[in-house]
């Protein structure tokens, strides 16, 4: 991510951060250019995983306890609450909803994904920390289903984000979902899903892909 | 007995609580989920989210307090295991009980929530200092009940020391602070529902209904710290109402089941009885509890 600079335009900034002076209690003149300075200015790295045994066994773990981020798009966002009901009841695969993106390790984009919202789901999914994982929910997001030719909605997620799991059906039952989480388990476990560090290594490319759909760029090039 | 045996007891101590703690979390967990008709998560699920949690590759930090936040809960946990008296006629699981540790176990309870305070704040949330307020105002309520029954304990067998209140209280079941004070028994029992955070009064600590409680922005490590500390608290806390009102324990059995019932008894509260709102559960807890603790107060008084 050195090669290409995108520039914030500074007319989509919201007026908290475009760069201003604050007086200080003594009365001196702080200059402050928030995206700069109270954003982190780091590219994500690589992280190697540990090899043989040790990782195997916190790959187990991982596979055996995700953490979901409680994040809906779409159609699809009415087909994970179900999953927690007597009915379907994912707790027992490990599955759990988080509230917050930091303590999660999963993000389901439910369906299809509007300008507008691949702008938050970025935000979240930079915000998960390493090893995380993409679950793309509907066939809307695998080639835009019924909305491929739609003005504001993307069509293949995976230009955006690193999916690991595809699951086909419009829209899919929970039993589906459930699968997915089978499948989701299957890769994590074979040291197959390591979409944090493919987001990592391809980073300029994905950037690229976002920035040609995202023209109201207002957010610092990688959301920690 | 040597300095090194009693802290080689006191670490095999932490370890068996921690796990207890553990899986008493896995258990209390199941039997909520078969109450609703579920099969519910694995018994060892709290074991695999800490291992997943602590193997987080990628970590950030917004400074050095939020690095302490966690680290200042834990050392509240442990702080209370150090100076709680575990099985009642041991030397050796007495831990580094003396003769005024009641005391120093009551501020050893405030001391994570302020360590927490102070991290969450840094934290880099908006909204991390309203939800720090919001559980610093009921901690503050669920204190005033707990202390006025723990003080008057404490004035019923004129010590401060937990060992001698546990030793007050052998000689049959009569002999508990239960049926010998059960006022300031009925005080301390409403405010461990508040203290063991389960339903009627967990919402300062649900981020699910609203995203600002306080360990919003923890992850990983920390995170795995803070569920540490909660498995170690939940267990040393009930430890602390065995030993103040149901006679204390004599073995490690007595002392499983005994935490597992105290500890129940929240949960049971918590299944039946929905979400208090901050605005209500502080003045519950000003209410009724409060009756019941200056009423235990005033029968040594007169």
């Amino acid at each position: 991510m050195s090669e290409k600079k995108y520039t914030t335009d500074e007319k989509f900034l919201a007026p908290e951060n475009r760069p201003h002076t604050v007086i200080g209690p003594t009365g001196e003149e702080i200059h402050v250019d928030p995206l700069n300075d109270y954003f982190c200015q780091d590219m994500p790295k690589v992280q190697s995983p540990h090899t043989g045994i040790v990782e195997k066994f916190l790959n187990w773990a991982r596979a055996e306890s995700l953490w979901v981020l409680a994040y809906g798009t779409g159609c699809g966002s009415i087909e994970l609450p179900p999953l927690f009901s007597p009915r379907f009841d994912a707790y027992r695969f490990g599955v759990m909803m988080r509230p917050t993106p930091r303590q999660s390790g999963v993000i389901i984009i439910s369906g299809y994904l509007a300008v507008k919202t691949l702008k938050r789901a970025i935000r979240s999914y930079e915000q998960m920390q390493n090893p995380k994982y993409v679950i793309a929910l509907g066939s809307c997001t695998i080639n835009g289903g019924m909305y491929w030719d739609s003005y504001n909605t993307i069509n293949r997620l995976d230009h955006y984000l690193p999916v690991d799991v595809y699951i086909a059906g419009c829209m899919p039952r929970p039993e589906a979902i459930l699968a997915g989480f089978g499948k989701l388990k299957e890769l994590i476990k074979s040291g197959n899903a390591e979409g944090a560090n493919q987001y990592a290594e391809n980073l300029q490319w994905y950037k690229d892909n976002q920035h040609k759909i995202i023209k109201d760029w207002n957010m610092p090039t990688y959301n920690w | 007995m040597s300095i090194f045996l009693r802290i080689l007891f006191v670490i095999i101590g932490l370890f068996l609580v921690l796990n207890w703690g553990l899986i008493m979390a896995g258990i209390i967990r199941k039997i909520i989920a078969r109450l609703g008709m579920r099969r519910g998560i694995k018994i060892f699920q709290p074991y695999i989210n800490l291992v997943k949690n602590y193997s987080i590759r990628s970590q950030l930090s917004h400074g050095v307090m939020f690095y302490l936040g966690p680290v200042f809960r834990l050392s509240g946990g442990v702080g209370i295991f150090l100076f709680m008296p575990l099985i009642y006629g041991s030397d050796l699981w007495s831990n580094f009980s003396f003769t005024g540790d009641l005391i120093l176990i009551a501020y050893f309870m405030f001391f994570g929530m302020l360590g927490m305070a102070l991290g969450a704040g840094e934290g880099g949330h908006p909204y991390s200092a309203i939800g720090i307020s919001r559980g610093l105002a009921q901690f503050t309520a669920i204190e005033v009940p707990m202390t006025l029954a723990i003080l008057s304990v404490a004035i019923q067998y004129k010590t401060l020391s937990i060992s001698e209140i546990v030793a007050a209280q052998q000689g049959g079941i009569l002999n508990w602070t239960v049926f010998t004070n059960p006022l300031a028994t009925v005080a301390a029992m409403l405010s461990l529902l508040g203290a063991m955070g389960h339903s009627p009064f967990n919402v300062v600590m649900a981020p699910q209904e609203n995203p600002i409680g306080p360990p919003t922005e923890y992850h990983g490590t920390f995170l795995g710290v803070l569920q540490t500390n909660r498995a170690i608290l939940h267990v040393i806390e009930a430890v602390l109402y065995m030993n103040l009102f149901f006679g204390g324990a004599t073995n490690w059995g007595v002392l499983i089941l005994k935490t597992f019932l105290i500890y129940f008894w929240s949960v049971f509260v918590g299944m039946v009885f929905p979400r208090f709102r901050v605005d209500q559960s502080i003045p519950w807890f000003l209410k009724i509890p409060l009756v019941f603790g200056v009423a235990a107060i005033i029968i040594f008084i007169i």
